[in-house]
């Protein structure tokens, strides 16, 4: 019984998102009618079999995507709108690859301890935010956005003492990391000579951490009492105000991993090229798949997917790959519409499956179904 | 022959695991008061809701004045006349009367002059002493439930439902909203009203339904049935009659408070000095008119808010400064005034409820994890245990009857083996056969030495669970009354302040009253 209901659950999760892509289909045809653009083509470009060079890139825009997305959903369990993961990621991708590049530690271990210090950094910057909420009571979007422009100014006007001064080109780098510290891919995808991310393993470590923490701990019961009724927690025991701290910390620690992907496997420097942006799109992810570590899995690759698959537009059929954004915004609009529907229509549907049930048993008497 | 007011015929309401509502069929007249009774999750709050339009039925049909109607919100159900008081009231607090009453109705009678002069009309009319211009916060709980009469009455209402509107009253407000109730039936409205205090639906009701499991069982009229009867034909057999009880009371307390202050916004003190103490095997009733005081002594106690002065021993344990979750793991028990702020998480499935305020105890927790199958096998005991009507563990507290969902906290509350227990209203909105079950679970928690705070607006409960009564009024403590001799009117008159000239109706014998605890112990609680 419980497994069939499990199984009914999973299906209707499915129809949610399903639905929200479908809308998007539509409004987006509807779009490019409207501007006169051929639609046919634009979605036989958007879903033609990506090639194994994108593959890879798909994968590996998703691992980063999937650590932005864990960072957002701890916040939202608990009520909490961390809107700061932009600036957070980008601080602390800053100042691992500041320490990286020195190479003052061997190997692996200038690796670890470079994870450590953008964790850290990135705990310390939503921390601050944490922190004003606490005790002033400043509201975290507010706090988060402020801290994002901070970070900007602070990394720009960082990265400009640092810049490593041999690099011949106007584009600033820090110093570039130590080749014995770069994290080597796999080379799982066949037809192609580039790598899957090696830290794709420190997505799904997160990814598993969070789902653990947030459902096997007390720890975790505590955070989402608190998400679902914070009067209630209080009176349960719940300290909010440490957790409203704790959480901002949390979220601000997988936020500091955002970049980590990037820095190791590809970039291995943090430079004015490095990838923005990240933050915003792990708000979205988060909310298309409910917080949910396997959904959001499933919200990243679509994500990256859109962006891969979109590049070619312009060349191919002369429009502008900001398409895909329209796309990804009704995603969003519409999934958040969807779930609440599909929710309806899960409780007709068992309400209608009770009242079969009752009427096959015309033996016991009503609310008796209800017997302990 | 005249068409009854409303008439609701065969209606049923499912939700997933339960009937809430088979075959409901019953008719109301015009111009009277129709009680409807039934035990928890009867299905009574459910049929109301169809009646106002909040839900739908699966079958069924609803005429009123002899038309067929189809509701499909509220705003149908106004305009058929039909209004609403929920149990829980919804008024905003920092407005004032007027703009609680025309908030939504703004087309009525517009925002100023007119609209205040209608209220003014209708609370005249009606008797229900209500000034447009009063700030909300300022005023008592049954001003606020006149409030949101009016604001029904307002709103054009020939119909009346109300749900539990007596639950959080004291005698006087009761007897004041009666006499409300009989001025709107001379007027030619119709009163629909839920409770589960068959004294009173038998005095103020002209018919009576009695809905059991879902389904109407009799329409009767209440001068031909006792509330014996009545409440038979809920339960479908006889009631357990409440045993007399022997004190318990001991020597040793549990609960002691000294000097307890807690300073307001204002000049005045929220708790002025509040000295109190508790033994084992003692219950402490405190009665009085709700917004005394009463939510902010518990809070205090429970570490929810940090008092100005004085302090608070648990046994020889000082905890005033203690956390919340220290004191509850210490053995204080908890029962909130507001069950749905304080005490669930409706969206939270049931047996992650059952372990709310104890996650951090056995069987719920092992170590820092959570123990899932340990706090799943403790739900199912639980609500097993406290009789609480629902098809799983796994549906969300939202889905129980607001009786049920008292019960669960109840019994969540007393499966942790509490030393001290501290209880607001732990039976309001519970049906008579759960009342008299959780009294017993209490005498018999009391006999093993549980020490209880009993906060109640319900004097027979306090009278007849207490070993020993005090009055809050503005935040201070009265001395102590007898249950075995103060009467409802005393302990009535000692609320509103009434007796302020009249000490005399203090019981000053008390001493006399615990022969275990003898007269030293006392000392501590009239100490200064
Ligand atoms: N939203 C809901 N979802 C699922 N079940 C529900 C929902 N609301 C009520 N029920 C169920 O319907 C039944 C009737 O509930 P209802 O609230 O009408 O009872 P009631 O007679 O008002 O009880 P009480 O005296 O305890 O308030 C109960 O078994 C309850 O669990
Ligand atoms: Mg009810």
């Amino acid at each position: 019984m419980k497994a069939t209901l499990d199984l009914r659950r999973v299906g209707l999760g499915l129809l949610a998102p399903v639905l929200a892509i479908l809308v998007a289909f539509v409004v987006t045809s509807t779009v490019l009618l409207l501007a006169g653009d051929p639609v046919v083509e634009v979605w036989t470009q958007l879903l033609t079999v990506p090639r194994p060079r994108l593959v890879v890139a798909i994968i590996n825009g998703a691992s980063v995507y999937y650590l932005s997305a864990i960072a957002v959903a701890i916040g939202f369990r608990m009520n909490l709108f961390n809107i700061g993961v932009d600036g957070q990621y980008r601080i602390a991708a800053f100042a691992a690859a500041v320490f990286a590049g020195q190479g003052w530690l061997p190997g692996p271990l200038n690796i670890f301890v470079s994870l450590l210090i953008a964790v850290v950094v990135g705990a310390a910057w939503a921390g601050i935010a944490g922190w004003l909420k606490v005790t002033r009571g400043v509201s975290e979007v507010i706090s988060t956005i402020m801290l994002n422009a901070i970070a900007t100014g602070l990394v720009s006007f960082l990265l400009f003492r640092v810049a490593d001064s041999t690099a011949g080109s106007n584009v600033t780098n820090t110093k570039t990391i130590p080749a014995s510290s770069q994290v080597p891919g796999f080379a799982l995808v066949p037809g192609t000579p580039n790598k899957i991310y090696g830290f794709i393993l420190l997505a799904a470590l997160v990814g598993v951490a969070y789902w653990v923490i947030l459902n096997k701990t007390r720890f975790g019961y505590d955070l989402r009492a608190t998400g679902r009724s914070e009067t209630a927690a209080v009176a349960s025991g719940v300290n909010v105000k440490r957790m409203v701290l704790t959480a901002m910390v949390l979220s601000g620690a997988a936020a500091g991993l955002v970049g980590m992907p990037l820095l190791f496997g590809q970039d291995y420097s943090y430079g004015t090229t490095f990838q923005p942006g990240l933050g915003f799109a792990g708000i979205a992810i988060a909310l298309l798949g409910r917080n949910h570590p396997v959904g959001i899995a499933f919200g990243a690759l679509l994500w990256s997917y859109l962006d891969q698959q979109s590049n070619g537009l312009q060349i191919t059929v002369g429009v502008s790959s900001e398409l895909v954004y329209i796309i990804q915004g009704v995603i969003v609009l519409a999934v958040v519409i969807a779930y609440e529907v599909v929710r309806r229509a899960g409780l007709r549907m068992e309400q209608r499956r009770v009242a079969r049930q009752l009427s096959e048993e015309p033996g016991s008497p009503t609310p008796e179904g209800a017997t302990v | 022959m005249v068409a009854p007011a409303v008439e609701l015929q065969g209606i049923t309401k499912r939700f997933p695991g339960v009937v809430a509502n088979k075959d409901v069929t019953f008719s109301v007249q015009r111009g009277t008061v129709h009680a409807i009774v039934g035990e928890n999750g009867a299905g009574k709050s459910t049929l109301m809701k169809i009646l106002y339009g909040v839900l739908r039925a699966d079958e069924g049909t609803v005429k009123v004045d002899g038309q067929l109607l189809a509701l499909h919100s509220p705003s149908d159900a106004i305009d058929a006349g039909i209004g609403m008081v929920f149990q829980h009231f919804m008024l905003a607090d920092n407005l004032t009367v007027l703009e609680n009453v025309v908030l939504g109705a703004e087309k009525r009678h517009g925002i100023g002059d007119r609209a205040r002069a209608e209220i003014e009309r209708i609370s005249a009319d009606y008797g229900l002493n209500v000034h447009a211009d009063h700030l909300v916060a300022d005023l008592g709980v049954g001003i606020r439930q006149r409030v949101e009469i009016l604001k029904v009455l307002y709103r054009g209402a020939k119909i009346l439902i109300l749900d539990e509107p007596t639950a959080v009253l004291v005698p006087q407000e009761v007897d004041e909203l009666f006499d409300n109730l009989r001025e709107l039936k001379s007027e030619g409205l119709t009163v629909i009203f839920i409770s589960h205090k068959l004294d009173e639906v038998l005095s103020v009701a002209d018919s009576i339904t009695v809905i059991r499991r879902g389904t109407t069982v009799a329409t009767v009229d209440p001068k031909s049935v006792t509330s014996r009867q009545l409440a038979e034909l809920m339960v479908g057999s006889e009631l357990p009659s409440a045993s007399t009880d022997v004190s318990t009371v001991t020597d040793r307390p549990l609960l002691a408070i000294t000097g307890l202050t807690l300073a307001g916004a204002g000049v005045r003190d929220v708790l002025h000095d509040i000295t109190l103490t508790i033994h084992a095997g003692e219950v402490l009733g405190v009665a009085g008119v709700e917004g005394n005081g009463q939510a902010e002594l518990v809070e205090a106690i429970m570490g929810m808010r940090e008092p100005t002065a004085g302090r608070i021993l648990l046994a020889d344990q000082d905890i005033s400064d203690w956390h919340t979750r220290e004191i509850r793991e210490a053995g204080v028990g908890y029962i909130p005034e507001d069950r749905h702020r304080h005490a669930l998480l409706l969206d939270a499935p049931l047996w992650e409820n059952t372990m709310l305020g104890h996650q951090t105890q056995s069987p719920n927790a092992k170590g820092v994890w959570v123990d899932a199958a340990g706090a799943k096998a403790g739900a199912e005991r639980i609500l097993a245990e406290y009789d609480v009507r629902t098809p799983s563990i796994y549906v969300t507290a939202n889905s129980l009857s607001g009786g049920n969902q008292q019960k669960l906290i109840i019994g969540r509350e007393m499966s942790y083996t509490p030393r001290v227990l501290v209880a607001a209203h732990p039976t309001r909105g519970v049906d008579v056969g759960a009342q008299a079950a959780i009294w017993d679970h209490i005498r018999r928690a009391r006999r093993e030495g549980l020490a209880v705070l009993l906060i109640s607006a319900d004097l027979d409960e306090l009278i007849g669970l207490s070993d020993t009564i005090r009055v809050i009024l503005r935040g201070q403590l009265s001395d102590e009354f007898d249950p075995d001799v103060v009467t409802a009117q005393d302990l009535g008159a000692a609320m509103t302040g009434a007796d302020q000239r009249d000490p005399g109706t203090v019981a000053d014998d008390l001493g006399t009253r615990h022969t275990e605890a003898g007269p030293e112990t006392h000392g501590v609680e009239e100490g200064q």
